[in-house]
């Protein structure tokens, strides 16, 4: 297996402001697994997926793929996909031409690139510009991109933020469709937790600035999941039942906890 | 349905303004009855036998020759120059006061040193020109440069978009509005400039045309070369600017 992700942050400050934003942070993730991160504002996670993409270099700390760092001289050694919090599309390129831009010049690129849109239900703007598209389409836009490189790792910073519930709920399904075919490894940052026990193998929780893994929730439902399955619902209220200030980046009990709340995880699962 | 109704209405109204000024011209002309302004019919019939008979086409063809080098140049340099001073502010430190320096220098001191220097030759011509214009398009693409959104630069990097599509496709585009407006203001710049470099030190063209009218007094002669120049201005708005314009811009909602 490939794709074996492993972030060692011992420190990271943000220059000017002598501001430690994330500390002593490790993660693990295997091949192909789906991992959210939950947190609070302005605990730094959007920090940490920027790191993991290379954006983000001054900090002492290492990011490793298959046990070779990830990125050399300023070069990313892996394909990553990267959602961003806004679509971030280039306004003055069609549709079709900002998913080119990812890709080479190619007729098989052109190919892929139909087939993707397609998938998303967005066949007929290819030729349309990002603004004459509707937020909804444009994050679809945006998610297509993502996927058109084939990604290995696929990073996602709260992609479906100031969304309709309806749509958040369609672009959600699409994400595990498309996730489905490929694979890649994922970390998917947010700070809604339904969305996070909805989608992820398991829920890293991070305690605020500096932030750091507080928690560890592995999720066994079995896929497709729903917001408002009850599997979901149950697990959602028994954690805050358990760490009422999870959300806060609070857990008072150790992180040797996290194996008690993954035994009653499991047990939640297979009732 | 409205913006449809005026983009019709449009060439209709640029024309009757034109009309109406031609109107007005000739009235003037009619009360005052000088040969000092000469009527536009007398004009226009000028134009047409310098146009026929006349070497109008040769002198308005060098002008136009020599506006089109120096503008490429002010603009490639101008551009080059605007976008690294955008980019790094210890280049731009280094060079602001500069900038400022050759943005105040009267054209004419540029234009003389230039003839002194190099010699009553094209190149010092066309360099003379070029010079007067690279400072303002500094400034206009500077503001660009420094306006340029980095979160689109860092999709480019995440996606490991190469160097020559992530500035052709990222980065320039952003940069299309300024170097519109430098283009725009800079062509009106450089028609004014050329004429005196010719009339300074060349021997053809527009410039040297209406310098020569001028020691004869013919001031007839002066007002139809203006009109052709006029005339070219207006044609090279209308199909290379606007056009490229609308191009550029059509994305825009």
């Amino acid at each position: 297996m490939k794709n074996r992700l492993e972030v060692n942050i011992r420190r990271k400050i943000f220059p000017g402001a002598d501001v430690v934003v994330v500390e002593e942070f490790m993660l693990t993730a295997s091949a192909g697994e789906f991992v959210a991160i939950v947190g609070p504002s302005g605990a730094g996670k959007s920090t940490l997926l920027n790191i993991v993409a290379g954006l983000d270099r001054e900090m002492d700390g290492d990011v490793q793929i298959d046990g070779q760092p990830l990125h050399v001289d300023g070069l990313i050694t892996v394909r990553i996909g990267f959602v961003f919090q806004e679509p971030r599309l280039m306004p003055w390129l069609t549709v079709m031409d900002n998913l080119m831009l990812v890709l080479d010049k190619s007729t098989d690129s052109v190919e892929r690139i139909r087939q993707l849109l397609r998938e998303v239900g967005l066949a007929d703007v290819e030729q349309s510009f990002p603004n004459q598209l509707s937020g909804g389409m444009q994050r679809r836009v945006s998610l297509a991109r993502a996927f058109a490189m084939r990604p290995e790792l696929l990073l996602m910073d709260e992609p479906f933020l100031s969304l309709d519930a309806p749509t958040a709920a369609r672009l959600r399904q699409l994400l595990l469709t498309l996730w489905g075919e490929l694979h890649p490894t994922v970390l998917f940052v947010t700070h809604h937790l339904r969305e996070a026990l909805a989608l992820a193998d398991r829920v890293l929780f991070l305690s605020s600035s500096p932030a750091r893994v507080v928690l560890e929730v592995p999720v066994q439902l079995p896929r497709p999941r729903e917001l408002r399955d009850t599997g979901i619902g149950e697990l959602h209220d028994h954690l805050l039942a358990q760490y009422p200030e999870l959300l806060s980046g609070l857990v008072e009990e150790e992180k040797q906890s996290a194996s008690d709340i993954s035994d009653s995880d499991n047990r939640l699962a297979s009732r | 349905m409205s913006a449809i109704v005026l983009r019709g209405r449009e060439p209709w109204l640029r024309g009757l303004s034109l009309l109406g000024f031609l109107v007005v011209w000739q009235l003037a002309a009619m009360a005052v009855n000088k040969p000092l302004l000469p009527a536009p019919t007398v004009v226009l019939s000028s134009l047409w036998n310098d146009l026929t008979e006349g070497s109008l086409l040769y002198h308005l063809g060098i002008t136009l020759a020599r506006v089109a080098v120096s503008f490429l140049i002010a603009m490639a340099l101008g551009t080059a120059l605007g976008i690294v001073m955008g980019r790094y502010r210890d280049v731009d430190a280094a060079l602001d006061s500069l900038l400022v320096l050759a943005l105040n220098i009267p054209a004419l001191v540029t234009i003389i040193l230039c003839y002194i220097w190099f010699g009553l030759t094209e190149t010092a011509a066309v360099t003379a020109v070029a010079l007067n214009k690279i400072p303002t398009v500094i400034v206009t693409v500077r503001e660009g440069a420094r306006a340029v959104d980095r979160q689109l630069m860092e999709v480019a990097g995440v996606y490991r978009v190469s160097m020559r599509r992530t500035f052709f496709q990222v980065y320039l585009p952003q940069l299309y509005p300024y170097l519109m407006a430098a283009a725009r203001s800079g062509l009106a710049l450089i028609w004014k400039i050329v004429l005196v470099v010719e009339l300074l030190g060349r021997s053809n063209g527009v410039g040297f045309q209406l310098g020569t009218f001028f020691q004869f007094f013919d001031i007839t002669g002066i007002l139809a070369y203006t009109l052709a120049f006029a005339a070219v201005v207006l044609v090279v708005e209308a199909t290379l600017m606007r056009p490229l314009e609308r191009r550029l811009t059509r994305w825009r909602p």
